[in-house]
């Protein structure tokens, strides 16, 4: 069952109007894309599926995702210029809807990300309230919510890694709160996200990167920090 | 209180019991449930407060104009008229409401209170409450207290979501914080709070949520206006000792019991109502996106 509301819940969020699905979550998820390429991207092509696909402009939520590719936060009044602001900092962009994707969400959105030599894809679902779920990034399943602290690790599918990452974090005094493993198969590439309770410190993350089986660590604080 | 109480009947109970009043057995929750500070919380309840100021004014001076072009600067026409319906103050109260809701159709900065949609009602009922009353930001902020109190019971027991209990839920929830909020302050007593409670959600029973093209905008930002007069309305009946003669839980069952019988169409889905008239449909038809793909596979893409 979920965690029961609190005082903020009732008065607040703080947000950019007009709805916390089609604004603030979208936001949010625009930003894990952001923090998944490392940093704001040269081109995004984003579809909007099933209840978005209809409504996207005019809940603003087209200005949600660019703002979130900017790095803003949910409660910038920026995002409402988010359209204008895409020039200054070199990010084109293309929308599409698609109206039958039946299996995801009614509220999913899908953004390919390109900056540089780097690309990544993200599939999200803004579920309400302003709370997000990641179901996929890159072609893996994944499952968090971006609200606490999150790795997202990219290595070779060896005996032991599950435990290996386990211990080291336990020896960091870090709680691991989900974790999502899927692989591309057998022996071939893996992808293990991780959500803590606390913060993953920076020495952590350079000596999990330094294993010669892990080829990738994003570390992404809470969304809203 | 340790844990949240479940109905206004407890929160009474602890209240009285304890000598306390009532904001107090919500900060205690908050401290205790959730963890906080108590200086963070007077510093949140403030913030809070200076945004929803800060939402009425952006309102009444601001360029208000939706993408839909539904919304187009009301609040202001409405501050500025010559002739007041009742008298000034009641001018500035819907005016306020308005604006500040305006600002939340355009993706302006508000306080969801509850919800985003009903963010026009705690600052125009608040604002101009303090501009009449004179009364301080401190008691303001106690008053905001006892609305999350109040709210957090409505969640509870009916809703606060229009997609599960109807606009009663979200304008209905909001207006019964006001009244709440509004009697706290005008020195009424806790049962006098929680009868202003009971009469607002009797005056906001059954209200559907029929959002013209599902835009938070058509009937949301007028409904805003008039939630914020009957929060008065209540308060000023409730202040006289007025009896709502159903008990304010029973009220509230009566809230969820409404909510969750009422049809689909009614909860947000703009399937039914203002939403569903020959008019509605046809800003439906010009403001949403046609151009929509739809793919072959049965599962969507990929």
């Amino acid at each position: 069952m979920a965690e029961s509301s609190g005082i903020f819940d009732m008065i607040g969020p703080v947000m950019i109007g007009p709805s916390s699905s089609h604004t603030a979550g979208v936001v949010r998820i625009g930003r894990v894309t952001n923090k998944i390429l490392g940093g704001v991207p040269e081109h995004a092509d984003i579809i909007f599926y099933n209840s978005f696909a209809r409504t996207y402009e005019g809940h603003g939520s087209n200005r949600a995702i660019l703002a979130g590719l900017m790095d803003y936060r949910t409660d910038d009044k920026r995002i409402k210029n988010a359209l204008d602001l895409t020039e200054e900092v070199g990010l084109t962009y293309k929308f599409r809807s698609i109206g039958s994707a039946s299996t995801f969400h009614p509220n999913s959105v899908r953004v390919t990300a390109r900056k540089g030599d780097k690309s990544v894809e993200v599939l999200g679902e803004s579920r309400g309230g302003g709370v997000i779920r990641i179901k996929e990034v890159n072609g893996f399943d994944s499952n968090f919510t971006a609200s606490l602290h999150t790795m997202i690790i990219e290595a070779d599918d060896v005996k032991g890694s599950i435990a290996f990452f386990a211990e080291v974090l336990s020896q960091d005094e870090c709680n691991i709160a989900t974790m999502t493993v899927s692989r591309k198969g057998r022996n071939d590439l893996a992808c293990l996200i991780l959500e803590t309770d606390s913060g993953i410190d920076d020495i952590t993350l350079q000596y999990l990167k330094k294993r010669k089986w892990v080829h990738k660590v994003i570390y992404i604080p809470d969304i809203d920090k | 209180m340790g844990v949240l109480f479940n109905s206004f009947e407890e929160w009474k109970k602890e209240c009285e019991g304890k000598g306390l009043p009532l904001f107090q057995a919500v900060l205690d929750f908050e401290v205790n449930q959730k963890g906080k500070k108590e200086e963070d919380i007077w510093a949140g309840l403030d913030e809070a407060y200076q945004v929803m100021k800060e939402a009425v004014q952006s309102g009444l001076k601001e360029e208000m104009n939706s993408y839909s072009g539904m919304i187009n600067n009301g609040a202001k026409k409405v501050m500025n008229f010559p002739k007041t319906v009742l008298s000034p103050e009641f001018q500035k109260l819907v005016a306020r409401a308005l604006a500040a809701k305006e600002v939340n159709s355009c993706m302006g900065r508000v306080v969801a209170a509850p919800t985003a949609g009903a963010s026009g009602i705690l600052p125009g009922t608040m604002v101009t409450l303090q501009e009449i009353h004179d009364i301080s930001d401190r008691k303001i902020y106690e008053a905001l207290l006892i609305g999350a109190g109040v709210a957090l019971i409505l969640e509870k027991r009916a809703s606060i979501a229009g997609a599960v209990g109807g606009c009663q839920a979200e304008t209905g929830s909001a207006a019964a914080m006001a009244s709440a909020g509004i009697t706290y302050c005008l020195g009424g007593s806790n049962d006098q709070i929680f009868n202003a409670v009971a009469i607002t959600i009797q005056c906001m029973l059954g209200l559907v949520c029929d959002p013209v093209a599902g835009l938070v905008e058509i009937p949301c930002v007028v409904r805003n206006a008039s939630a914020a007069a009957i929060a008065n309305s209540s308060a000023q009946i409730a202040l006289a000792d007025v009896s709502p003669v159903i008990p304010v839980d029973e009220c509230v069952d009566a809230m969820g019991e409404v909510g969750q019988s009422m049809e689909a169409r009614y909860k947000e889905t703009a399937q039914g109502g203002l939403a569903a008239t020959p008019t509605g449909r046809a800003i439906s038809k010009r403001v949403l996106i046609q151009d929509i793909e739809v793919l072959e596979d049965e599962d969507g893409e990929d």
